[in-house]
């Protein structure tokens, strides 16, 4: 009798094949000459995310599942392994000459990344927990290495590490647990089955799947940075290498969401909107209040984001297609904001130190104008000025807000970007209003991260000037989450 | 897609903005004269349409449609009636001016600063031809960002203070509008199936009452924090004080009048219910605002700060003419923003004038400058009693309208207005005479050297149309009239159709 091997279908997988097959790569060119120069690594990373890019577009439009429904490869998978394949790879180009300027490069850097966009991928493409959890796992493994990489240098990144992974460990503790309890609750991990059993038992009655849902929430919230498990998010994102924040506030939250879309949308019921409804309130409220007191840019950048969440979390509440599909689109343009403004602080620097204090910028609209005007279309960006990507991403989201009768949580949110504007304003007064004091700013030079910034600041014109085709997308892809 | 008069309008200012950032950063005389060159253009290419637009058509006209966002219903939709007509006029003859009198005033950052104004005015001419909802919310928000830099990079003191509040004064309307735009539209695609923001089409909407009330009350919200009608207006002596001299001249001149063509645009034909409801509320805070505004205007010590009160006084009148709600009460409120456009303005370039020479604002500093500058002191003086509203000027035509159509209402706003008129002659003529006649006080307003010629070239337009719409206003108010007409004709048909 032969031997049966199971069937695999590669070509469901095929991105997150690619990103895997370059990351061993990446581990094996390490260790070949030229030793000591690793710019190499990075250009390799760099095809390799492209690659990755280019199967996931030729694969849209494709809906498969595979593995035993653990994977599905349907267009919302495809349009998050493009945002985390921009993101990162923006994030390598920046990364290129900013590692060895502080003298952290080593190979592994560029194979963590590319591993961790391994986790996201999963995290986007598993239609079952347990895939989910993996994915979720091989993220934030990868993540707390890369936030200390600058454990030489700075005891700041130390401490980032440290204290994302202490509190990751939590985070992954609860979410375990939630899986438990719904396994114990329904016999199954597959998001499917378990959302038909939900829906057959009525929504909440079961206390144990109540509290296991309850608990992945509290999982995703830490990842997503949301109020109230934001706590590691300012600590994390200073003192990581910038480059790394990037990565974490953009393609990690992106994942993050990607894995509560899917787990949420086809288990979520009625009674889960109030306490969604609160939690998005809190989250906007309290990144954007807090956000107002930092004085250090990337600490409020990182209330920011916090408060980025929030609105997102405020489409989610309306769990319409709509909805879903504003998230989307939030997302990539919230990724090349966010993306092009860590780029701008990572490109200058004050005494040999990176230029993180707000008052470092006084004065760049002089001294570097085309770099302040780029972060300064980055900041308008985010507050959600017309015409650029962040007023649309906004848009989008409110408007699902007050299509699905949210009318208040709309009020509440878009009065929290009037608050918003104001600390993104302030920037740009430092930069445009202030004069200089002591020593002065310098831009350094870097090619990669310039075309990275050119890149980041194309796409938050684009997607505010033309952003239709991208929204339809972006719909197209959260139908399979509502069939 | 075939380019239209009236984007080109919109757009030529930016494209100037576009080719400046191009142009050598150290040719200052250069950049000046292509930004001039520009705005001029651009005016010249509004009077085309003055020349091309047809009174005897109450409707649209230059209508421009493009598809932008077909899946939400967002479409490119411009076109101008008679009531933003001479709206855009004043905004591109305005600029051109506010360009020319900063032609000394800016050294610092002078590309930056040419290519921001010009930036305004593609903002401010997009809020005033846009027929989209969507279209007008982009640039009513987009304009925001160059004010801010005029006030924040070349103002005064305070700069950063006055900046910052006013975009958060202004952003805390507009977003509630926003949503007010997104409710309008999904009840209106709710009700007939088609989801669009064309304003026109809007219009047919019927709202129900307690929905037409809320959402009135956030776009009213937006305008009246522009407008500023009282009590919102605490951003506007700030910002008009610290703003350098041409974005005061567009900050009072154009800007504040977006919030009045917003009520007149937007809030009476899309909620009339609602602007009935709630004409006395706005009558009462217009008048408030009229005698309030007078009475801090009579006890500033600074011109500028007191050109400023006087605007949330003359802002009442217009507010107070638009909620007559019948044909005199607009077309005066109409005219009365023109006006308020070319006394104010004018006003903020007179003492933008002194300032450069004196680098002071303060009455007392001054006293007896008739004799020093005898051409500078009787402009002022047009300008002054313009703005008073002395017969024979601009100012008389519109009040009288405004108070014709009031009166038509409730004679007790009529009476509360016209105090409003006396008070301004008390404090305008006061602020004259303290800060033109008399003997000279100090010493350093002996030598001081009258209006050149490019001041005086900056003025006399501004003073021409002050006495030709005086004397003659037909040209001016036969343009507005078949429009304002049909919009009250559509207003008390809804009522009446509700009733």
């Amino acid at each position: 009798m032969p031997p049966s091997f199971p069937v695999v279908s590669w070509s469901a997988v095929a991105p997150q094949v690619i990103v895997l097959g370059v990351g061993c790569l990446l581990l094996l060119f390490d260790l070949v000459p030229p030793r000591g120069r690793k710019a190499h690594l990075g250009v390799i990373g760099l095809f390799g995310l492209l690659a990755a890019l280019g199967g996931s577009l030729l694969l849209w439009g494709e809906d498969t599942r595979a593995f035993r429904e653990m994977i599905a490869l349907d267009r919302f998978a495809l349009f998050f392994n493009v945002i985390f394949c921009v993101a990162t790879a923006l994030v390598l180009m920046l990364s290129m000459d900013s590692l060895p300027r502080r003298g952290a490069e080593r190979g592994e850097y560029y194979a963590l990344v590319l591993f961790a966009v391994l986790g996201m991928m999963l995290m986007a493409s598993g239609t079952d927990l347990i895939v989910i959890f993996l994915g979720l796992e091989l993220m934030s493994l990868c993540l707390y290495v890369l936030a200390g990489f600058l454990y030489r240098q700075a005891l700041r990144s130390s401490e980032s590490a440290l204290k994302y992974f202490l509190l990751g460990a939590f985070a992954t503790g609860f979410f375990l647990y939630g899986i438990a309890l719904i396994y114990g609750a329904t016999g199954s991990t597959n998001l499917e089955k378990v959302s038909r059993l939900l829906a057959q038992a009525g929504p909440g009655r079961d206390p144990m799947l109540f509290i296991g849902f309850g608990l992945l929430l509290v999982g995703f919230g830490f990842k997503t940075a949301s109020v109230p498990f934001h706590m590691w998010v300012p600590d994390v994102y200073q003192g990581a290498p910038t480059a790394v924040t990037a990565l974490i506030a953009t393609a990690s939250k992106a994942a993050a969401f990607a894995g509560l879309l899917r787990v949420l949308l086809g288990a979520i019921g009625p009674d889960w909107r109030g306490l969604l409804w609160g939690l998005a309130f809190l989250t906007m409220t309290v990144g954007n209040v807090v956000a107002i007191a930092q004085g250090n840019l990337k600490r409020m950048l990182a209330y920011s984001s916090v408060a980025h969440a929030g609105y997102m979390l405020v489409a989610l509440v309306t769990a319409s297609p709509e909805g879903a599909a504003g998230i989307l689109f939030y997302l990539l343009v919230y990724t090349f904001a966010n993306v092009g403004a860590f780029g701008a602080i990572l490109l200058l620097e004050r005494g040999g130190e990176e230029a993180v204090e707000i008052a470092d910028y006084a004065g760049l609209g002089s001294r570097h104008p085309a770099l302040a005007l780029c972060l300064t279309l980055f900041m308008l960006s985010l507050i959600g000025i017309p015409p650029l990507g962040g007023f649309m991403g906004k848009f989008y989201i409110f408007a699902a807000a007050i299509r699905g009768g949210y009318v208040w949580l709309a009020i509440l949110g878009v009065l929290n970007s009037v608050v918003a504007s104001y600390y993104y304003l302030r920037l740009i007064v430092y930069m445009y209003m202030r004069e200089p004091e002591g020593a002065t700013v310098e831009r350094l030079p870097s090619f990669p991260a310039a075309t990275a910034l050119a890149i980041a600041l194309w796409g938050t014109i684009q997607l505010g000037l033309y952003p239709a085709p991208i929204f339809e997308l972006a719909r197209s892809a959260v139908l399979p989450l509502f069939r | 897609m075939r380019v239209g008069l009236l984007t080109l309008v919109t757009f030529v200012p930016a494209l100037g903005a576009v080719l400046l950032v191009c142009l050598p950063r150290r040719r200052d005389g250069l950049l000046r004269a292509v930004a001039f060159g520009v705005a001029t253009l651009d005016f010249l290419l509004s009077l085309a349409l003055y020349f091309r637009f047809n009174p005897g058509n109450p409707g649209m006209q230059f209508v421009e449609r493009a598809r932008w966002m077909p899946g939400f219903g967002v479409s490119y939709v411009l076109g101008i009636d008679g009531i933003s007509l001479l709206l855009v006029l004043l905004a591109t003859l305005l600029t051109a001016l506010a360009l020319l009198s900063a032609w000394t005033a800016i050294r610092d950052r002078l590309k930056e600063f040419l290519v921001t104004v010009l930036l305004l005015e593609t903002g401010m001419l997009g809020v005033f031809v846009a027929l989209d909802l969507f279209l007008f919310y982009i640039f009513w928000e987009a304009m925001l960002i160059p004010m801010y830099f005029l006030i924040g990079v070349w103002g005064g003191e305070r700069k950063i203070y006055a900046a910052i509040k006013f975009v958060l004064y202004t952003m805390t309307g507009s977003v509630l509008m926003l949503l007010a735009i997104l409710a309008l539209y999904f009840h209106h695609g709710g009700q007939t199936g088609q989801y669009t923001f064309d304003l026109l089409t809007l219009q047919q909407t019927t709202l129900p009452p307690r929905t037409q009330v809320w959402l009135f009350l956030a776009f009213a919200l937006a305008f009246a924090i522009k407008v500023p009608m009282v009590p919102f207006h605490t951003w506007l002596p700030d910002a008009h004080v610290e703003a350098p001299t041409a974005g005061s001249v567009l900050l009072a001149g154009v800007l504040l009048k977006m919030g009045t063509y917003g009520f007149l645009r937007f809030c009476l034909p899309l909620f009339p219910h609602a602007s009935i409801q709630f004409t006395p509320v706005i009558a009462w805070l217009a008048i408030i605002g009229i005698i309030y505004g007078a009475w801090v205007a009579m006890v500033q010590p600074d011109l500028k700060k007191l050109v400023a009160y006087s605007s949330v006084s003359h802002l009442g009148f217009v507010m107070l003419g638009l909620f007559a709600l019948n044909l005199q009460g607009i077309e005066g409120g109409l005219l009365q923003m023109v006006n308020h456009g070319l006394s104010t303005g004018a006003l903020f370039l007179l003492v933008g004038m002194i300032y450069e020479r004196r680098h002071t604002r303060l009455i007392e500093e001054f006293g007896g400058l008739w004799r020093v500058l005898p051409v500078f002191s009787s402009l002022f003086l047009v300008v002054t009693l313009s703005s008073i509203g002395l017969p024979g000027l601009n100012g008389f035509v519109g009040e009288f309208l405004i108070l014709v159509g009031i009166f038509q209402v409730k004679i007790l706003w009529a009476v509360l207005a016209t105090s409003g008129i006396i008070f301004a002659a008390v404090y305008m003529l006061w602020m004259y005479q303290r800060a033109i006649f008399g003997p000279i006080r100090h010493d350093a307003n002996r030598f001081l050297t009258d209006l050149s010629f490019r001041e005086v070239a900056v003025l006399a337009p501004i003073i021409v149309l002050i006495v030709w719409i005086g004397v003659y206003p037909k040209p001016f108010l036969s343009v507005t009239e078949a429009s304002v007409s049909a919009l009250v004709n559509q207003v008390q048909a809804k009522i009446a159709q509700a009733r």
